[in-house]
């Protein structure tokens, strides 16, 4: 095809009426540091979306973790702080109590939120914090080039349980969302994925819900993704995603665990 | 301006809430709980400040990165265990430039240690505490008046370098009782600096705070930014006291009660015909080198008096460069140091 042509056509496709999607003006434009096939993309993507479509971006202040999203205040365009590892709920906690009508979330992985930083978790979801913790699980360490998670499945290799996980020595995974339900202050919890499109788009609903909940004062809400680690599951993309959907989503399985009364 | 009998970690709660703090994060620890209980009592329907037990020091002192980073004035206490769990979130806070207020009523360690007060926690303040190249800002109050004082000063300290300052205190001194002056109520902020994270403006780039910079040559240069500030802090806010040291032979020094106890042995020193001086830096960090440097040059000894087994003195030492004799007496593990042992002890050492 000519130069010519091709911006003819172009010119003519790139129109108003014809715009099918368009990146969220909450995303900056620096690219992914993620790996191909990586979770993080997706749901860094939909949380963004729901920010814009409710135009809340102006009020919203977002918490990093230590993990391989702690780069997320490079994506994501709204005011960020950058957490110590574990500690992102406990800052959060910070800045809502100063900040009560802010919109605030958490977005951290499994080792930030069910390991190092379980107390700050579990404490703020009991004093019923009015914040969003989005919560990335995969089982694995990413940015540490992975080592086993609190999440980890029962058997799973990783680098440090190359022998696969021995819950007689290791320990079991743990199931904070589970934990997190069981706590008067947590209004909303959800497990999601985003592996497929059905799952994306249910992902995004309940950041909106949740969103929604937390303009509303109801306390805590989680969302857990069960995600996928191509790059230290030693997997294709599209074998991660299977994995996620034969081993991982039979362990954690999707749904509310929690909900708010009367909804 | 009311005059008022007060204990020293209350009259420090009172002066939080005078000072328009807007947020206090803590939790209890021995010998400073009286300020979380006080504030528990006083602060939110007075001023409407946050006051919140936290699940933790960790958890307590990240909670005021939050809060700080949102531009509030904010502030936590603690005792030596505590303060060394909050080491962590301190360091980041120095990296991100937060302003913020810790005072530490330092009790005697290492480890559990005891309850009963102690200096032992100098260096931790002083030197950084945590990981990385950094200090906080350290005032060092002698008496419950000083802990009003400074809790006001800490705050614009704080907020004028965008530095962690600390108070650092011990025991005794937050558990007297003096008479204290208090200033007014001031009002609490209702404008927040540009950099704090308050929701992205609708005109202007949303705001990041954060201590990771990746890649070392960005990392330098914040370091040498940190540094820059620091030599100012070290040009500016230098504070001491000295008292007696015109005709003075001997120095004695100290900070906080130690100095305390220093001004008393000295005085039954005068009493005695030695020309003893005192001096007493008001500021830990920045340490005030030059007045022991010049006094060095013309007395004929220096005896440093802490609470620990020697940690001031260092700074001391260094300050003095080996231009006269500097010698150390300390008690430890919460044992105070009596003026007639000191003097006895100096009597021993330099007559």
């Amino acid at each position: 095809m000519a130069e010519e042509e091709k911006d003819f056509i172009f010119s003519d496709i790139c129109v108003e009426e014809n715009l099918v999607y368009r990146k969220p003006v909450t995303l900056t434009d620096t690219e992914l540091h993620y790996c191909p096939g990586c979770g993080h993309g997706v749901a860094h993507k939909i949380l963004m979306e729901v920010v814009d479509e409710m135009g809340i971006q102006n009020e919203v202040i977002g918490v990093a973790p230590v993990g391989c999203s702690v780069f997320a205040y490079h994506y994501m365009n709204v005011d960020m702080q950058e957490a110590a590892h574990g500690r992102a709920c406990a800052v959060a906690t910070g800045i809502k109590r100063v900040q009560p009508d802010k919109f605030v979330f958490t977005y951290q992985g499994d080792g930030d939120l069910a390991a190092i930083g379980t107390a700050e978790t579990i404490h703020a979801a009991n004093r019923g914090e009015n914040f969003l913790i989005v919560f990335i699980n995969n089982g694995v360490y990413g940015m540490t080039s992975g080592q086993m998670a609190p999440t980890t499945l029962p058997g799973m290799v990783t680098t440090t349980s190359p022998f696969g996980r021995d819950v007689k020595v290791q320990g079991h995974p743990l199931k904070i969302a589970d934990l997190v339900a069981s706590l008067p202050g947590a209004a909303y919890v959800t497990r999601q994925s985003v592996h497929k499109p059905v799952n994306v788009r249910k992902a995004k609903k309940t950041f909106q819900k949740a969103f929604e909940y937390q303009k509303r004062g109801l306390g805590t809400c989680l969302v857990e993704i069960v995600s996928n680690c191509p790059s230290n599951w030693k997997m294709t993309p599209l074998e991660s995603n299977k994995f996620v959907e034969d081993k991982m989503i039979p362990f954690y399985p999707l749904g509310d665990l929690k909900v708010p009364e009367g909804k | 301006m009311s005059k008022k009998l007060m204990k020293g970690n209350e009259a420090l709660a009172e002066a939080m809430i005078r000072a328009g703090c807007d947020a206090y994060f803590g939790y209890p620890i021995t010998p400073q709980s009286e300020v979380i209980e006080y504030l528990s009592r006083e602060a939110t329907n007075r001023t409407g400040m946050v006051v919140l037990q936290a699940e933790s020091e960790v958890a307590a002192i990240n909670m005021i990165y939050g809060s700080a980073a949102s531009g509030r004035r904010v502030m936590t206490t603690s005792s030596s265990p505590g303060i060394s769990l909050m080491q962590e979130g301190l360091s980041y806070i120095a990296a991100a430039e937060l302003p913020c207020l810790v005072a530490n009523i330092n009790r005697g360690g290492p480890g559990l240690g005891t309850i009963q007060p102690s200096q032992g926690d100098y260096f931790q303040a002083t030197k950084g505490g945590g990981h990385g190249d950094y200090h906080l800002i350290v005032l060092a109050p002698s008496s419950v008046q000083e802990m009003v004082d400074y809790t006001k000063l800490g705050f614009e300290l704080a907020e004028k370098y965008r530095c962690p300052t600390m108070l650092l205190a011990d025991g005794a001194i937050g558990q007297m009782m003096e008479k204290v002056e208090l200033f007014e109520q001031m009002p609490r902020k209702t404008e927040f600096p540009d950099w704090a994270t308050t929701g992205k403006p609708k005109n202007g780039d949303r705001r990041i705070i954060t201590s990771l910079f990746i890649q070392p040559e960005k990392m330098e240069q914040i370091n040498l930014g940190l540094q820059r500030k620091y030599r100012e802090i070290e040009k500016n806010e230098v504070r001491f006291q000295t008292i007696n040291t015109e005709d003075a032979e001997y120095i004695f020094t100290g900070f906080g009660l130690g100095a305390r106890i220093c001004t008393k042995a000295m005085e039954s020193g005068r009493a005695k015909g030695y020309k003893i001086g005192v001096v007493r830096p008001q500021t830990l960090y920045p340490f005030p080198v030059e007045i022991y440097n010049q006094l060095s040059k013309k007395v004929k000894g220096i005896l440093d008096v802490e609470m620990n087994a020697g940690q001031m003195v260092e700074d001391v030492r260094l300050a003095v460069r080996g231009n006269t004799r500097v010698e150390f007496y300390g008690r430890m593990g919460g044992i105070i140091a009596t003026p007639d042992e000191i003097l006895e002890y100096f009597e021993k050492m330099f007559l």
